[in-house]
């Protein structure tokens, strides 16, 4: 068929699954980071349950980005699949072990009230919404840096590998920008004392995760083979990704926590868009040679799969943004530890949820 | 063993536990949305209680679900990386599909439908339930047509040895993926009611809460019967459909070595305790019975494995085309027998019902809490039936196992996964069913739904 037409929809779908990378980082990356600080910012049984709370009804969307992210790049790019997933064989192992034991304990924590039982469920929350965000952080950074991969398109390293001082940069930042972004999103989310514990949090999180961010992204620059025009983009996208963490760094002193995140939120985004326009068109390069190089051309489906694939997403991606937003619209009243201290002593009785005002005031819009 | 085995053994071990949990959430996100639709146009106490009760069940499942669902995902490209190579182009397109039809609706609206009541209206509530039954039916559609390219490849041409996408709208309707997905389903239906009767059977017994135990059981009755004549007409199609796109898994589940015209179903057979032992030792036979399953005539003939065996090396080349026919065989014979168990207790349900008993026979209720597990012994046995009899082809006709797992992941890496899931899987299996157990057996809260009358914001407080 027409070659342009082909190049033009693997672009595409580089930016794509570029889109749905970053929709994951910044909306799962807050609910890493309140995972992360559950115990700290949460002192009592209410409080901890207030802070769940505050990420319960939209966490599990949340991770299908990162679900979809993974089905969109087998569907896409098989071979990039292919390469990323055995590469990075021990580090996903890790991921997955983490996503698991963060996951249940949503569903655990609240299933019995013994001190141990609650701590367990939150340890394996503190831990897992940790060693998660590490390892992306860790994983992306090894992806734009290269990592040796022969020509038959196989990672040829280790763990250890993947184990090197950018990379390990590129974890803490993700860490500290996941920590000051979930503090962010806790302080516009909760009321009560939270707000200003996780307010306390925020105070050095974000300066931390300005330092870190910055200094791995004039590393990321560093490192760039020379290739103009991508360099100054590169450049460019970068510094502004810079302002912005700077911003977010100082964006507690800003009295309007919305607009905290937005900056937060901001500068996850265009830190994962300076390392897409680094990367483009490679999607996998090779440290071993130039020659094995994984790209969006050398990696992709058929112009057919990806043509249909576009048009599912061009449909789905709109709906599922709809009703994401409108959900987060439902959940926006903030969250306070007070509503549950009369419960908290028998959490089994209330749950479930019976649809027990039906009749009467049946139909009407939400009610907010 | 080498990394091939421990990735076929981990394969294995992940989807088997995943898939406990698969047809249980799709039959409860069902069962509740029923109960709550019931509650909604009845206003009865009573199936609110329902939805309450088999709602936290139902979470329980999903949560488990879920985050196993993760690594069903993960373990193509990090285990099988020289399978995403070949079938990438067809393959990956209705798992990406799978992610954004179905996998964002059921998990936004689940977290939606478990925070959000009293923040919308009733109506609104109701909806979202039901988008989660929607989206977990849909979202089993997808990776069947998955599977079912993998048992029956279509849609697709070959270009410099590698299948690619011709034609999606053939591989979405695959004339087996339509008849595995109606066996799927029907399955969970099997799996939900057989749950919900012998959870509700465990009070009945014990003359706790009759009226909403007994309730329970009428709600899921319908969809026993209907899920025992569903799966028993999908699969009887299922089956004729193997013997003409995989006949020597069909040959293998029946034990039949040499070409038979007309061919007896295999009641219980022995053999050498090998692969492919070649011959039965002993077999107890209905005549024409195999004949009239597979091509619907009193005297059709069915392919022997010896003959299959001899056509596929003149197809493909040398090479032994014969799975593991004990496991095979009896895979199907335990799903094939376990079947037979649950369409007969679902008459004897039926007829109970009608004499106004449900509440009262001891024996039913006894009968049913046992039978409250075998749905899960059934559906297990039913993939290991269907994944090891496509065996030695991971793609039929199109590649082999052993040509399709990451050619550098070692074997002790491979091994040491292999072990972190178990464990992981023993204890969180343990933990859930330890929960599963005790919350079932708690019954269904008895105080006011809502005290004062006010509609309380239950924030869902096992959360």
């Amino acid at each position: 068929m027409h070659t342009v037409d082909y190049s033009f929809l693997q672009a595409l779908w580089f930016i794509l699954i570029a889109v749905l990378w970053i929709g994951f980082f910044v909306l799962e990356g807050f609910d890493f980071g309140v995972g992360m600080l559950l115990r700290h910012v949460g002192h009592t049984d209410s409080d901890r349950r207030a802070i769940l709370h505050a990420i319960g009804p939209v966490w599990d969307g949340n991770e299908v980005w990162l679900l979809t992210a993974g089905g969109a790049t087998f569907a896409a790019f098989p071979l990039w699949y292919a390469s990323m997933f055995s590469g990075f064989y021990l580090a996903l192992f890790l991921v997955l072990v983490a996503l698991i034991i963060r996951g249940v304990s949503f569903e655990f924590w609240g299933k019995d009230d013994r001190p141990r039982w609650r701590a367990t469920w939150e340890w394996t929350m503190v831990i897992g919404s940790f060693l998660a965000s590490l390892l992306f952080g860790v994983a992306w950074a090894n992806i734009v840096k290269g990592v040796p991969i022969n020509a038959q398109q196989n990672f040829t390293g280790s763990l250890f590998t993947l184990l090197n001082p950018y990379a390990l940069l590129g974890g803490v930042t993700l860490v500290l920008l996941f920590l000051s972004h979930g503090a962010i999103y806790l302080n516009m989310k909760t009321a009560g004392d939270l707000p200003e514990r996780a307010r306390g949090v925020a105070r050095w999180a974000s300066p931390a995760a300005a330092v870190a961010g910055i200094a791995f992204l004039v590393w990321t620059v560093i490192n760039m083979t020379d290739r103009t025009g991508a360099s100054l983009a590169v450049a460019i996208v970068g510094a502004i990704t810079a302002v912005l963490l700077a911003t977010a760094a100082v964006s507690e002193l800003v009295r309007r926590p919305g607009i905290a995140f937005g900056i937060s939120t901001a500068a996850i985004a265009m830190l994962f868009v300076t390392l897409f326009v680094d990367l483009f068109p490679n999607v996998m390069p090779s440290s071993t040679s130039a020659r094995f190089d994984l790209t969006i051309a050398n990696t992709s489906s058929s112009s057919t799969t990806l043509t249909i694939m576009a048009i599912v997403a061009a449909v789905m991606v709109p709906i599922v943004l709809a009703y994401t937003a409108w959900t987060y619209w439902v959940f926006r009243k903030r969250i306070s530890p007070e509503d549950f201290d009369l419960t908290t002593k028998n959490p089994f009785d209330l749950v479930g949820s019976g649809g027990s005002g039906a009749g009467p005031d049946a139909g009407g819009a939400p009610a907010g | 063993m080498t990394a091939l085995d421990l990735a076929r053994l981990q394969f294995a071990t992940t989807t088997i536990f995943h898939f406990l949990f698969v047809p249980l959430s799709i039959g409860l996100a069902f069962y509740v949305a029923v109960n709550q639709t019931l509650h909604y146009r009845t206003g009865k106490e009573v199936y609110a209680r329902q939805v309450q009760f088999w709602g936290r069940l139902m979470l329980l499942s999903f949560a488990v679900g879920v985050v196993t669902g993760i690594i069903q995902e993960f373990q193509f490209g990090m285990n099988w990386s020289e399978y995403s190579r070949f079938v990438g182009d067809i393959f990956g397109a209705p798992l990406a599909m799978e992610a954004l039809i179905a996998f964002f609706l059921e998990s936004t609206f689940l977290g939606f439908w478990i925070f959000a009541k009293g923040r919308v209206s009733p109506r609104t509530h109701l909806t979202s339930i039901w988008l989660v039954s929607v989206g977990s039916i849909l979202s089993a559609f997808f990776i069947i047509a998955a599977n079912s390219w993998m048992q029956h490849p279509v849609g697709y041409k070959l270009v410099r040895g590698k299948p690619q996408l011709d034609n999606i709208w053939a591989v979405i309707t695959n004339n087996t993926a339509i008849a595995a997905y109606i066996h799927v389903i029907m399955a969970a239906a099997l799996t939900v009611s057989l749950v919900t009767i012998g959870v509700a059977a465990h009070h009945l017994r014990r003359e706790h809460q009759v009226d909403t135990f007994t309730t329970a059981i009428k709600v899921a009755l319908p969809i026993l019967v209907v899920g025992a004549i569903g799966s028993f007409f999908a699969g009887d199609q299922l089956a004729r459909l193997l013997v003409k796109q995989q006949p020597m898994k069909m040959s293998a589940a029946e034990a039949l070595f040499d070409s038979e015209a007309p061919a007896a179903f295999s009641v219980f057979a022995t053999g050498d305790f090998t692969a492919n032992p070649g011959h039965t030792n002993r077999n107890l036979k209905i005549p024409h019975a195999l004949s009239l399953l597979a091509t619907r005539t009193w005297d059709g003939k069915v392919l022997g494995i010896n003959q299959l065996q001899e056509q596929y090396v003149a197809k493909y080349g040398p090479g032994n085309y014969v799975p593991y026919v004990a496991v095979v065989y009896w895979s199907f014979r335990i799903m094939v027998y376990l079947f037979g168990a649950m369409a007969l207790f679902a008459l004897v349900g039926l007829i109970l019902w009608r004499r106004g008993r449900l509440a009262t026979s001891r024996r039913f209720q006894l009968i049913a809490i046992w039978m409250a597990i075998t749905p899960f012994i059934v559906n297990t046995a039913g993939w290991v039936m269907t994944e090891v009899g496509r065996q030695p082809w991971i793609v039929q006709g199109l590649m082999l196992t052993k040509n399709a797992n990451s050619p550098l992941v070692s074997t002790a890496q491979v091994a040491g996964t292999l072990i972190g899931f178990t464990l992981i899987f023993t204890v969180l299996g343990g933990v859930a069913l330890w929960l599963f157990l005790r919350e079932a057996r708690k019954g269904i809260h008895d105080a006011p739904l809502t005290p004062d009358g006010a509609d309380v914001p239950d924030l869902t407080l096992s959360y």
